[in-house]
């Protein structure tokens, strides 16, 4: 199979496409915008459908529609417009209705910027909308992912019957690297019998998230409890890198993830032992991977483009005597930490080195437990 | 014996919930004997919005997906385009198609999008409890417009289906009101023509329905009735706005 040169945000479209995806809503911003280009043209060729909607609500809720009645559908936008599309979320969340959502997330808050950054990881993990629910949240680090993991997240949002969010960011979408379009293997799935057809020969179907009646929405609230369980048993997705030996492991997703590779390297040069382990799936998030890592190694440093947000999971995660510490940078242009200033970092902690006192400012901050 | 009045097909077999007077169950009921006489129960997917109207499919015999509020026009969008065959409504109340779901019903409208939408105004927000609308009248007593509505600082009672005519995409766009006998029959054969119009695939078709809320306008049924022939009526005129007899397709 031929590797073609391909835009991050083209290959999320490729991905959407190769998994069947015809339905596609979204409104224009940076730095995604090549997504909607690129299905606005493809998507009719395929007898698809591109919306250009008015707003990132009546996107989300477009999407929440060609969900209900059966189809593969997605949009995108990034963070300021992400937020926007809270309220569909969690109304997609709370109908249990499977779709695609794609945040190549930019710098914020408010208007922020247009670079990488990771600060959307509470709002993608924890919630971003009302109510008691989770996304399925994955968060590739390369152009491959990206066409791979938008592909799977149609499946994982069928299986579960949940939205599914793609998190990357300006640096991943706007990067080009090698992309061998070769779909991975599908899941079986069940029937989609729940979809909003006209209900001829059968009993109406009803999708709703509203329950009114004594005891309902708690029950309700459970069953999607259970789902988010299977969901840690079944599809948690996580990269190990040199973690057997390690002395040191970082933790990091996408794009800090490959600027902490190279930090492995320029270590294990310097003769000091560092891993990495690598989420992909944010949500379900890879604890028991983690914390078996603790009981070898101990000693993590979470690398984020942020001011500190995913170390929560991290910390929450490991074994109660490991050590976390934090290196990050809440990224706006020109702020993308380097892999030797975050190797410096780790080579102060290792020699027992490492407090800066609270409140001085630097370049990225750490803490410790 | 023949049998001249049954409750139509699309609904089911269960008594309305909403109070005494209110008329919401009889747009209901004229909107469910529209698709019968279509004969499109099979067909037809319901999007449900917030307010008095989310209980749609508690009454319609249909599919139905429930729309956050003021949304519903966009999730019709999507169900519709992904069942461009199938006939998709939605039934929303002031607050939610006339104030906080104004950007979806407007560019819906615009983009011509084959579904039908009942619009029931009833001057308030009737679910919540009675706050001022951006339908309600100048001078109208709301639980948020306690002194009544005063243009200076609340601006006018918006009239959505004179603003919808005047888009492209609006194919049949019309007011109508169940105040008395002869409104009524006005009101069934608006709604039959609305559902008419997406079944021969015609574009955006558009019923504004005066509606009363004796609870909320603290007013019998009777007087509420005669409110919307007093007040109502002289402000949001009967009548069709427009009214496409060529599909732009065609």
């Amino acid at each position: 199979m031929e590797r073609k040169l391909v835009k991050g945000n083209e290959a999320v479209a490729m991905g959407a496409l190769d998994a069947g995806c015809r339905f596609y809503f979204g409104y224009p911003i940076t730095p995604q915008n090549e997504i909607p280009e690129y299905l606005s043209r493809h998507l009719p060729k395929v007898g698809g459908t591109f919306i250009q909607a008015e707003s990132e609500i009546a996107s989300i809720n477009m999407l929440l529609g060609a969900a209900a009645a059966g189809a593969r559908a997605m949009t995108s936008s990034s963070s300021p417009g992400i937020s926007l599309k809270q309220e569909g979320i969690s109304y997609l969340a709370g109908s249990e209705l499977p779709a695609v959502i794609v945040n190549m997330s930019r710098s914020s808050p408010g208007l922020g910027g247009i670079s990488a950054s990771q600060g959307d990881y509470w709002q993608a993990v924890k919630g971003g909308g009302h109510g008691d629910y989770h996304l399925i949240v994955l968060a590739p680090h390369s152009v491959q992912e990206l066409y791979e993991l938008t592909f799977r997240a149609f499946d994982f949002a069928d299986r579960y019957r949940n939205p599914a969010m793609i998190l990357g960011d300006a640096v991943l979408g706007q990067m080009k690297e090698p992309l061998r379009r070769v779909p991975p293997p599908r899941l079986d799935l069940p029937p989609k019998d729940w979809a909003l057809t006209g209900c001829k020969g059968r009993s109406p179907n009803v999708i709703k998230s509203l329950y009114l009646g004594e005891g309902e929405l708690e029950a309700h609230i459970w069953k999607l409890v259970k789902k988010y369980e299977r969901m840690k048993n079944e599809i948690v997705l996580c990269e190990e890198v040199e973690t057997e030996d390690a002395d040191w492991v970082l933790v990091a997703f996408g794009t800090a993830a490959r600027i902490c590779r190279s930090v492995v390297r320029l270590a294990r040069l310097e003769g000091l032992r560092v891993g990495l382990v690598r989420p992909i799936t944010l949500f379900p998030f890879p604890e028991k991977i983690l914390r078996r890592v603790s009981r070898t190694t101990g000693r993590f440093l979470v690398v984020e483009l942020n001011a500190g947000q995913m170390v929560e999971d991290v910390r929450l995660s490991v074994e109660k005597d490991a050590e976390v510490f934090f290196y990050g940078r809440p990224c706006g242009a020109g702020s993308l930490p380097k892999p030797r200033e975050i190797l410096e970092r780790l080579r102060a902690l290792h020699n027992g080195i490492e407090t800066i006192p609270p409140g001085e400012k630097r370049n990225g901050y750490e803490t410790r437990i | 014996m023949k049998l001249v009045f049954d409750r139509p097909a699309c609904l089911k077999p269960t008594e309305f919930s909403f109070c005494p007077g209110c008329h919401h169950g009889l747009i209901h009921r004229l909107v469910a004997e529209a698709i019968d006489v279509h004969g499109l129960r099979e067909k037809t997917i319901g999007v449900a919005s917030v307010g008095c109207s989310v209980f749609l499919y508690n009454y319609f015999d249909l599919d139905v997906v429930e729309a956050p509020h003021g949304r519903a026009p966009a999730v019709a969008t999507g169900v519709k385009r992904v069942h461009p065959d199938k006939i998709v409504f939605a039934i929303q109340g002031d607050g939610d198609l006339a104030a906080i779901g104004t950007s979806e019903i407007i560019h819906t409208a615009n983009r011509g999008e084959n579904i039908t939408i009942i619009f029931v105004n009833n001057t308030t927000y009737g679910m919540t409890g009675g706050q001022m609308a951006p339908t309600t009248l100048l001078g109208q007593v709301t639980t948020t417009s306690p002194y009544g509505r005063d243009f200076r600082q609340d601006g006018y009672p918006i009239r959505m289906a004179e603003m919808l005519a005047t888009l492209e995409g609006s194919a049949y766009v019309c007011r109508v009101a169940v105040d008395k006998p002869a409104n009524l029959m006005k009101a069934k054969r608006a709604i039959r023509e609305a559902f008419r119009m997406q079944k021969e695939e015609m574009g955006f078709s558009f019923v504004e329905v005066l509606s009363a809320c004796p609870t909320d306008w603290n007013l019998s049924p009777l007087e509420a009735c005669k409110r919307v022939e007093e007040e109502l009526i002289p402000y949001f005129p009967l009548g069709v706005f427009k009214e496409r007899k060529v599909a732009d397709h065609l």
